[in-house]
């Protein structure tokens, strides 16, 4: 029993470096520079798997990207060049958030248009299921109600 | 107002249907290229045929041609090649773009298959398939006689494209001065 738990704890304890297989080792002379090649790359969407980040996929052509990236941050180039790099050939896809314009605009406000229509509907029906309330008495129907009640009490002495 | 409480559910329903059909009709990997209408990004690389010539972008100059992005390791390239074979009889302008292969293989793929480019680029690193935001191959640019892009096709082109989209835009640009 003892040997068969050893075996599975080799199995994930060797599997760990495959985990990260796709990434490669950088050097960055500065944490700061290392914090925006991260942050970059994982803004930046791959287009061989699309709902991958460069960061996350082991894409040939992620691979390459990223390598880009890394050259690009190397020579010195601020954060919005490289973005700009990207889009001039791939275009607004490559971004996980796009710039809101003509065409993203219902990207942009669908969602909170959605939400507007769902509160809308969810208030018509709580309206719908709101008993009106009843109106009060007049004095003949009190009358009547005391005398209805009266007669139960006669009727059903015991209980 | 009875009615309505049960038509537009009902109708709401089928709006979402629709639009889920058409999204599902859509191919999510056909991202349109930021490129159509520039002119054909800067290059300067080697010839897969003849190591030491460089082609630049002056070869799209002054007719209508289909740059190819192709490599010898992408099976939807195999598919299409017997119909690059065809245009090219027909007289199409194709030019080649050999993307992160070796030099053995793709030549052996020309000598096998046959070579419907009038030139083949040769792209080691795919430095240049990143210009020209190669991203899937078979990839194909139609390029006018000015060297600007006017369209980009993702996947191989079947018989299909051809007639329907390619074809025509090429007759059009050839008329074109």
């Amino acid at each position: 029993m003892k040997g068969r738990y050893f075996v599975l704890l080799l199995f994930f304890v060797l599997s760990v470096p495959f985990v990260h297989a796709g990434i490669e080792v950088r050097e960055f002379p500065d944490a700061r520079l290392e914090q925006r090649y991260h942050r970059l790359i994982g803004e930046l969407r791959c287009l061989v798997c699309q709902n991958q980040s460069l960061a996350d996929s082991n894409a040939d052509l992620a691979e390459d990207l990223r390598d880009e990236v890394y050259a690009m941050l190397m020579a010195g180039k601020p954060d919005r060049e490289i973005v700009a790099f990207l889009v001039a050939r791939y275009g607004d896809f490559v971004l996980y958030r796009p710039p809101v314009k003509k065409t993203t605009l219902l990207l942009w406000l669908g969602p909170f248009a959605a939400l507007l229509v769902a509160g809308w509907v969810l208030w018509r029906i709580g309206k719908a299921r709101t008993p009106e309330p009843a109106a009060p008495l007049n004095e003949e129907e009190q009358q009547k109600v005391r005398k209805l009640l009266q007669q139960q009490n006669r009727e059903e002495p015991g209980s | 107002m009875f009615k309505l409480k049960f038509i537009l559910p009902l109708a709401l329903f089928f709006a979402l249907v629709i639009l889920l059909a058409v999204g599902l009709r859509l191919n999510p990997r056909e991202v349109p290229s930021p490129l159509v209408g520039r002119p054909a990004p800067a290059f300067t690389l080697p010839s897969l045929l003849k190591p030491e010539q460089s082609i630049t972008p002056d070869i799209f100059q002054g007719r209508v041609s289909l740059f190819n992005v192709w490599a010898s390791w992408c099976v939807a390239c195999r598919q299409e090649h017997p119909y690059l074979m065809q245009l090219a009889r027909e007289g199409v302008t194709l030019y080649g773009l050999d993307y992160k292969d070796t030099r053995e293989a793709g030549l052996g793929w020309l000598d096998k298959l046959g070579n419907p480019y009038r030139q083949v680029l040769f792209d080691e690193s795919g430095k240049a398939g990143i210009d020209w935001g190669v991203y899937g191959v078979p990839e194909t640019f139609v390029i006018d006689k000015q060297g600007i892009i006017r369209y980009k096709h993702i996947g191989p082109i079947t018989p299909k494209d051809w007639e329907e989209k390619i074809g025509p835009l090429v007759r059009y640009l050839e008329k074109q001065p």
